[in-house]
């Protein structure tokens, strides 16, 4: 799988790097509230190529849905830019807008709230075929619907057609949100924690339905989890970006963040996080923070944001400057960047 | 199901709390519950819980829901019993069953679920208002899910305290109040900022400890977490599971975990017990479980769990749905999605036999107990590193 | 309560209207006050129209038989030229029911369409929408159409109701659109908008459909206003109606002296009570409506 660069600024068909599908540089997202500005999203940069999977985690509050919301064109950021195929969205007119707009689609998290109860699954799938000509007539559109059900593995497909969403399970209408969007022939897909309102025992079929989608059609992921169990299965052989109150603090390939996380956040959050196997998770290291309390987004700490609470914390230099996404010291190549002072520093 | 459940006491009826409420104590022995008072002899000494056979049924317009089907365990002094499966298998149920606080709708159709205090033991089915209202918070607590909803969000965190207290009995208001103090430290809470607090002022995670807090203001010997974690993030889940493991290695209570996070079962747990369609087809302790498991639907729970540790794998769900409670399978009810299912799992529904014949066959009396035709088979199939386990 | 809430989640999007209104018609059966209002309204509907075909209107003034009292020739009695009292209210219905739903017909298609495009396109649109309806909300309607009565030649029943109508629509155009600003944040919404389905099918076909009750209810309580008002202006006889009609019948009353006659009782309570009694059926009838429809809005959360 190809791996990009965190920013690939200003990258145009034809210079030799490959043009990322779609890429957010420094995107911000402020929004005005009568207590004060919030900072949702502060300065986010990644991209994802063709077919790739990138993986957002963090805990509630830390901005990857509204990172999501931005990277689909459904929220316009307040400062920085998206690009779809090297171009800015927000200046894409006509037939470019379009394409994009259908380019990108999102899975919400929620099915019980995503699809509409009073459309049978028939014709939440025949609008968008029709309307976009991907079928012609009723009986083509209900033709191609089928094949989409098929396809998320909502079969036999004919069962399906005529249902109303409250006859459905949660992973059920998931597959059905999942198909909506696939109407379209998108080429990236985010999906924002499409199966943390799914019962846990069908999760990982609906992940695999995804993965194989993936893999079938090509389409690319940006899957946002709390998850980073569900991270690492999904986005195996893809990469994973950690972010914390509005800022990436790592992004690198899967196995890396996995195996060898750099930011003492990432590493806090993987040594905390129960396993499924007595003796691993009842003998794990433990990363012991300074503090619990997660920063208000009203009033985020100077610097690096996880100062208060980061046990690398070093007076004089986190809480003055805040740190960039960078290779972890000692790494010449590979992606793996980590925004840390005392991670990147060279010795 | 658990929607009209909080962990908040019932509405008390003065006169009868004037009658029944002890003067002092916390610790106090049985009154005269004559009626559900039960031979002690018949249950082990750390025996402090032993369910038999309970079964609970919804009524709804369609028929009856069997919920639980003659669920039967022991749950001894300091141990951790989980109970697992996927939503609607019953688990929550039989939790609610434990202390009576199931709907309207549902009853109990038959069981026992003896509570047992050193040398006396009652009938938790059989007893009275008054007697089950001291049975609740004093000898047993629930923490239920969703700790948002189970305060009251119009009455401060102290005075929420202080009603507990004084509805079950601690009369004198500066003990219940120093108590509540020294309990918010124990799960680590700034208690003077805490107790002067609405409960919409705290966070999530402060607020799941405040209840734990409560649950343990009255010295239970037994408590029940329903998904104690669900709604947090992962660092304060941290701190809840830490604070949780040494609360129990210091008061040496029972606790009844009901979590759909097999991770949960594999941090507390002692023993697990894995539910489907109202019954334990499962029970073992946690190595066992997780190491060695019987059951094709326990198999099936592990197999679809991502890891963190250890090598990549492809994982799948247990195909199919659950089944309908009001119109079981015939035979074993997880015959239609079972791999290993043949015409003998049609013919009738297993029993729960033990897997090691040296021990118990009762589900947490240190056995471990499978009910499925193949287990033996089942068993073999599951690649015990497959998860990783470290080589030691 | 419950059983004719999911009867009808399930009958109205795919079955067509009739059918809807097929299980919207028995679910109202099925409550005491529900089945009252409908038996109500369907009664006065018969009465207003297929009623004059059978009662011939009493014309012919009767000098010997003024002010009767109800007898079994005249139930009502008569009036103060000797009519039928009882043809006048079979025949009094028809033009305040037209001019009820004329009104609210056209209140509630004025209302919805430029509430559901104001909310969910806001902008310029929504500014210019909400600046003519604030307008008009902050006029006194009755004393406006005092005044617009006496310029305004209204003998034509379709008239009143259009001028009815231009009043009426601001207060549900409000109500609709503040719903569509809450429901266009709906994740559906905001799925149809990622997929590029175009404005008029989100408002259409993802957001109204859902407000189908509400707009119903509003239509029940658009006639009430209407029957209000106009009965008012043409008691004030400044609507200078001619013809039968419980609103005239009542003004005639008035100015005729009715009321110092004690003979003349029923003459002038038949209108009020035929006025009242359609007045409490469509109250009864919009209650119940609001009963069935919205646990079934709580449901599309």
């Amino acid at each position: 799988m190809t791996t990009l660069q965190a920013s690939p600024a200003g990258a145009r068909p034809g210079e030799g790097t490959p043009v990322p599908l779609i890429s957010l540089e420094d995107v911000r997202c402020h929004f005005r509230t009568p207590r004060g500005v919030v900072k949702a999203v502060d300065g986010v940069s990644f991209s994802a190529a063709p077919g790739e999977i990138v993986c957002l985690v963090g805990e509630s509050g830390c901005g990857k849905t509204t990172a999501g919301k931005i990277a689909a064109g459904l929220l316009a950021p307040t400062g920085g830019r998206v690009l779809f195929e090297g171009h800015d969205i927000a200046r894409l007119r006509g037939q470019d807008f379009n394409r994009f707009r259908r380019g990108v689609q999102l899975v919400h998290q929620d099915p019980y709230a995503s699809i509409n109860p009073l459309h049978t699954v028939g014709a939440t799938l025949a609008a968008p075929l029709l309307r976009h000509r991907f079928a012609s007539g009723n009986a083509g559109a209900r033709r191609r619907a089928a094949e989409l059900l098929d396809l998320v593995d909502l079969t036999p497909s004919a069962d399906f057609l005529d249902k109303y969403p409250h006859q459905l399970s949660g992973g059920q209408r998931q597959r059905v949100a999942i198909a909506r969007a696939l109407t379209v022939e998108p080429r990236f897909i985010v999906a924002d924690e499409p199966v943390s309102m799914v019962d846990v025992s069908i999760r990982i079929s609906l992940l695999n339905t995804m993965l194989r989608l993936q893999r079938e059609l090509g389409t690319g992921f940006l899957f946002i989890t709390h998850d980073l169990a569900l991270a690492r299965y999904f986005a195996w052989g893809g990469r994973i970006g950690v972010m914390y109150v509005g800022r990436m603090v790592e992004i690198g390939l899967a196995s890396d963040i996995i195996a060898r996380p750099q930011h003492p956040y990432t590493r806090a959050l993987l040594s905390a996080i129960p396993e499924a196997d007595p003796e691993v998770t009842r003998n794990k290291a433990r990363v012991e923070l300074r503090s619990l309390e997660i920063p208000s987004l009203f009033r985020l700490p100077s610097g690096c944001t996880f100062h208060p609470r980061c046990p690398l914390f070093e007076e004089g230099t986190c809480e003055v400057a805040t740190p960039t996404l960078a290779r972890p010291a000692g790494s010449v190549e590979g992606s793996h960047e980590v925004a840390c002072h005392l991670v990147t520093r060279s010795a | 199901m658990t929607g009209a459940t909080t962990a908040r006491p019932l509405p008390t009826d003065p006169g009868e709390r004037g009658a029944f409420a002890p003067p002092t104590a916390l610790r106090l022995p049985w009154s005269d519950a004559v009626d559900a008072r039960v031979d002690v002899s018949q249950i082990a000494d750390d025996v402090v819980l032993s369910v038999r056979d309970l079964t609970v049924e919804y009524r709804v317009r369609r028929g009856a829901v069997k919920a639980v089907r003659k669920v039967s365990f022991d749950l001894r002094r300091g141990e951790t019993l989980a109970l697992i499966g996927e939503s609607g298998s019953g688990k929550t149920t039989v939790a609610l069953a434990l202390v009576r606080l199931l709907v309207r709708a549902a009853r109990i159709t038959d069981g026992t679920v003896i509570y047992r205090r050193g040398p006396r033991a009652v009938d938790v089915l059989r007893l009275g208002a008054s007697r089950l209202r001291h049975y609740r918070w004093n000898e047993c607590a629930m923490v239920f899910q969703s700790a948002l909803n189970a305060l009251n969000p119009v009455i401060r965190v102290r005075d929420q305290f202080l009603d507990v207290a004084s509805a079950h009995g601690m009369t004198d208001k500066r003990a219940a109040e120093a108590r509540a103090v020294e309990l918010l430290r124990l799960v680590q809470l700034d208690a003077d900022r805490v107790m002067g607090s609405y409960p919409h002022e705290l966070s999530g995670g402060m607020r799941q400890r405040v209840l734990i807090a409560m649950g343990l203001l009255l010295d239970p010997q037994v408590i029940i977490l329903d998904e104690p974690t669900t709604a947090l993030d992962i660092l304060t889940q941290r701190t809840v599971i830490d604070l949780l493991r040494r609360l129990k290695q210091e008061r040496q209570f029972a606790l009844v975990l009901v979590s759909h996070d097999l991770a949960l079962a594999a941090e507390l747990a002692d023993h697990v017990a894995t539910v489907y369609a109202g019954r334990i087809v499962e029970c073992g302790p946690v190595a066992d479980m997780f190491y060695a498991p019987h059951h094709p639907y326990t198999l099936g729970l592990l197999n679809a769990v991502p890891t963190l540790s250890g090598d990549f794998r492809a994982l799948d769900s247990v195909r199919g749905q659950p089944p309908d409670l009001i119109d079981l399978p015939v035979g074993c009810a997880f015959r239609p999605r079972c791999t290993f299912a043949t015409a003998t799992c049609e013919a009738s529904d297993p029993d729960l036999l033990r897997v090691d014949p040296e021990r118990s066959p009762v589900p947490g009396a240190g056995g471990h107990v499978v009910a499925c035709f193949h287990a033996e088979a089942a068993s073999k199939t599951f690649d015990r590193h497959a998860g990783g386990t470290p080589g030691k | 309560m419950t059983a004719a809430t999911m009867s009808l989640i399930q009958a109205i999007p795919g079955m067509g209207a009739l059918r809807a209104i097929a299980v919207t018609i028995g679910a109202l059966l099925r409550q005491p006050s529900g089945a009252l209002g409908f038996l109500g309204v369907t009664f006065f509907l018969a009465m207003a129209f297929i009623g004059p075909a059978f009662f011939p209107i009493d014309i012919k003034p009767k000098l010997d038989k003024i002010y009767l009292l109800p007898s079994a020739e005249y139930p009502l009695g008569t009036d103060y030229q000797g009519r039928d009292v009882l043809s006048q209210i079979v025949h009094g219905g028809r033009d305040i029911i037209i001019v009820a739903t004329t009104t609210a017909l056209i209140t509630t298609f004025v209302a919805v369409t430029l509430g559901a495009l104001a909310g969910f396109l806001g902008g310029w649109f929504d500014s210019i929408v909400l600046g003519i309806a604030d307008i008009i909300l902050t006029i006194p309607q009755f004393p406006l159409l005092l005044v617009l009565a006496s310029f305004v030649r209204l003998n034509n029943i379709v008239l009143l109701g259009v001028l009815l109508a231009a009043l009426g629509w601001p207060a549900l155009m409000r109500a609709i659109r503040s719903q569509v600003l809450s429901l266009r944040q709906r994740d559906y919404v905001e799925a149809a908008r990622c997929l590029d389905l175009g404005t008029a099918h989100i408002v259409f076909q993802e957001i109204l459909p859902s407000m189908s009750g509400y707009v119903a209810i509003s239509f029940t309580l658009g006639m009430i206003n209407a029957i209000f008002l106009q009965v008012g202006l043409i008691f004030l006889g400044l609507v200078p109606l001619t013809g039968n009609n419980w609103g005239v019948m009542l003004q005639l009353a008035w100015v005729r002296g009715a009321i110092f006659y004690k003979n003349a009782l029923a003459y002038i309570l038949a209108p009020v009570i035929a006025i009242s009694l359609l007045q409490l059926s469509l109250i009864l009838l919009a209650r119940s409506l609001e009963e069935i429809f919205n646990p079934r809005l709580r449901k599309g959360n």
